[in-house]
């Protein structure tokens, strides 16, 4: 893999696809450099899993082109089957069969990799090895096909909505898993739709929507070009209705203000003169505050910020 | 980097045994396949099983008559009331009355009833004799009752035949179709695994349950009931082996791009259906019209069982069992060949 380090490891040039009357992908562009972590990060049906099966070579692309780890699947799927650890998102493994049984099956295809032991091992299911499939937890099932995806050593990991339906300490525990894959210097490309995971684990994202790139860059390149570190947050209950947003938003350091619900939200740069002027504000205006909230901005209001709309409507 | 590796992990041999843990761990699979033909065998064997000659169950009002009757043992001679007589030979209990006559016997059975013909002739025969008729020539039963000619004897294929069929395609079908609902036919192709591995293991698994599954049903034919192998033991098991793979090669087919069990289920049934019925599997396919025969004749199932109770029941080599061969070599290139090209992997 050393050769390939620096370089694009994967690249994807004006992809399509359409199903039925459906358009999946829409001229989609990106470019995975070797070494790093990818997020593909969007709401459920923006494109993700077609996007990632295309590259994976299960779906065939209407048109443009992809390359994978310099090698395309026109002329080198074989090659390219070795070398690629591929996590579907919905797979049921055979529920008869022990964990070590399935990796030793899945080991079976490849030339080379680590033993089963050791691949049990890394995704920490010893205890599990000999019980069945059918009898795991999601999180183990999950590591299980995390192992899988490993079991051939790749030198790049497809990984799509890897911690979809787990517990939270179920999902830190497959993310330390990632990184310590990530650590070894491997790339890998992820697709979720939680931007916590996204924020902990990527190196890069591109947010999707619609079968398009619509933002890509570093989480904190993103959140920066938002316009603020920050979300500022306050509900003025019964006395909403006489508030001028307008005033709000030609305060310095305070942009994209939204109006919802007699609640307000916009971002702000810096919070520690924002919050004074908008203390100040709202008493001019006669607006009681009844909760003022901030966070720190995260992909979420990047996304908010470019669609209007939240990444998860539930 | 390629590493040399032992022949268990090789891909072939993995996914071979993975179909025989998958198969051996559904004690429903075990059952349908193992015990449900011995079990049919068992139950059929016993229901049919020759009895000493049936006796048939016949009426009269008069006692001379009932005397002179009672002399054939292949009767049961009730005298009875005229009415009651009556009745029974209306509700089928009786098979003939014999009413006297102003002048001799008057029979009254169904014509069209075998019993009621046999009784009819067992009955004067019995009744002339009593009169003093004297047969001019002298005759002798020799009773022919020897293993071969029996039910069971042409049960038991019959049940092999259909064990083969029923195993292979339930087995391939639903453990593919299954596969394919889980997306697991999906993760596997999204491995370097070669696809025609996966196809195979499931014929390999099938070879060896087949042996398994043949010695269980001709053990327990041989054992319980005696049932001959008369042919070339390796005439029988090539003629279950092609007939396997023809059936494996029709499920896979039936597979080959279906999504959901119910689906598939439906398909199997209505494939296999026709043929327990027309293929000879419990009474003899030639009592279905001539016009049918040729399509008869031309399904897997009928090949199968023919071949195998000609070799077992009257000793038949390969030239004799050849059509039957030609049959199932042509249902499994055609059905490996659609299905090769119809199948259904993303």
């Amino acid at each position: 893999m050393s050769e390939v380090v620096g370089k694009a490891a994967l690249c994807v040039r004006n992809l399509r696809k359409t199903f039925s009357d459906v358009v999946a992908v829409d001229g989609l562009d990106l470019e995975v450099r070797a070494g790093e972590c990818f997020g593909l990060l969007g709401p459920n049906g923006a494109g993700k899993t077609t996007t990632i099966e295309i590259c994976e070579g299960l779906t065939d692309a209407d048109s443009g082109d992809v390359e994978v780890l310099g090698l395309t699947w026109r002329t080198e799927a074989e090659e390219l089957r070795q070398r690629l650890g591929i996590q579907l998102q919905e797979t049921q493994l055979s529920d008869k069969l022990t964990v070590e049984e399935t990796l030793r099956l899945f080991r079976s295809f490849f030339h080379q990799g680590p033993d089963v032991p050791e691949v049990i091992a890394r995704v920490q299911l010893e205890e599990k090895a000999k019980s069945r499939v059918g009898g795991l937890s999601g999180g183990q099932k999950q590591r299980l096909a995390l192992a899988c995806a490993l079991v051939g050593d790749p030198d790049f990991l497809f990984l799509d909505e890897p911690t979809t339906g787990l517990d939270p300490q179920a999902r830190r525990q497959l993310w330390d898993l990632i990184d310590r894959f990530r650590a070894s210097g491997r790339t890998i490309l992820l697709t979720t739709h939680y931007m916590d995971e996204a924020e902990r684990l990527c190196d890069r994202v591109a947010i999707m929507d619609h079968g398009k790139v619509i933002a890509e860059g570093t989480p904190r390149e993103l959140i920066a070009s938002i316009g603020g570190e920050h979300s500022l947050e306050f509900s003025a209950g019964d006395g909403a209705g006489g508030l001028d947003p307008a005033a709000l938003g030609r305060i310095e350091g305070i942009r994209d203000v939204h109006l919802e619900q007699g609640s307000v939200r916009m971002m702000v740069t810096e919070l520690h003169r924002a919050v004074p002027a908008v203390l100040d504000e709202l008493r001019r205006q006669q607006v009681p505050l009844t909760e003022l909230r901030t966070h720190s901005a995260t992909l979420e209001d990047v996304f908010v910020a470019l669609t209007g709309r939240r990444l998860r409507e539930d | 980097m390629k590493t040399e590796k032992a022949a268990s992990q090789h891909a072939l041999a993995q996914l071979t045994l993975v179909r025989f843990r998958e198969f051996t761990r559904e004690p429903e699979a075990l059952f349908w396949v193992f015990l449900f033909p011995i079990l049919l065998a068992a139950g059929l064997g016993i229901a049919f099983r020759n009895r000493p000659a049936d006796v048939i169950r016949i009426v009269t009002p008069s006692a001379e008559l009932a005397r002179a009757l009672r002399s054939e043992k292949r009767l049961d001679v009730q005298q009875l009331p005229a009415a009651q007589a009556e009745a029974q030979l209306r509700a089928g209990k009786a098979a003939l009355e014999a009413v006297p006559a102003t002048s001799g016997v008057t029979y009254r059975y169904d014509e069209t009833n075998p019993d009621g013909r046999t009784a009819r002739t067992l009955a004067d025969a019995a009744i002339q004799r009593a009169a003093g008729r004297a047969d001019p020539v002298p005759v002798n039963d020799s009773l022919v009752r020897e293993p071969g000619s029996r039910y069971i004897d042409f049960l038991i294929p019959g049940l092999l035949g259909m064990n083969l069929m029923g195993s292979a395609i339930w087995g391939m079908g639903f453990a593919i179709v299954d596969a394919r609902r889980k997306k697991l036919i999906k993760r596997l192709i999204a491995t370097p695994m070669p696809r025609r591995y996966y196809l195979m293991s499931f014929v390999f698994s099938r070879l060896v349950l087949l042996v398994v599954e043949v010695l269980a049903v001709l053990g327990f034919g041989a054992l319980a009931f005696g049932v001959p192998v008369r042919g070339s033991v390796l005439v029988l098991a090539g003629v279950c082996v092609l007939g396997s793979l023809s059936f494996s090669a029709l499920g896979l087919l039936i597979a080959s791009r279906v999504r959901t069990i119910e689906a598939a289920s439906g398909l199997m049934n209505a494939v296999m259906m026709p043929m327990w019925v027309l293929s000879g599997v419990f009474f003899s396919s030639q009592r279905f019209p001539d016009a049918v025969q040729p399509i008869i004749k031309a399904l897997p199932l009928t090949a199968v069982i023919d071949a195998l109770r000609a070799n077992m029941l009257q000793g038949a080599g390969v030239a004799q069992v050849a059509p039957q061969v030609g049959v199932l070599g042509v249902w499994m290139v055609v059905c490996f060949t659609l299905a090769l090209k119809l199948f259904r992997w993303k």
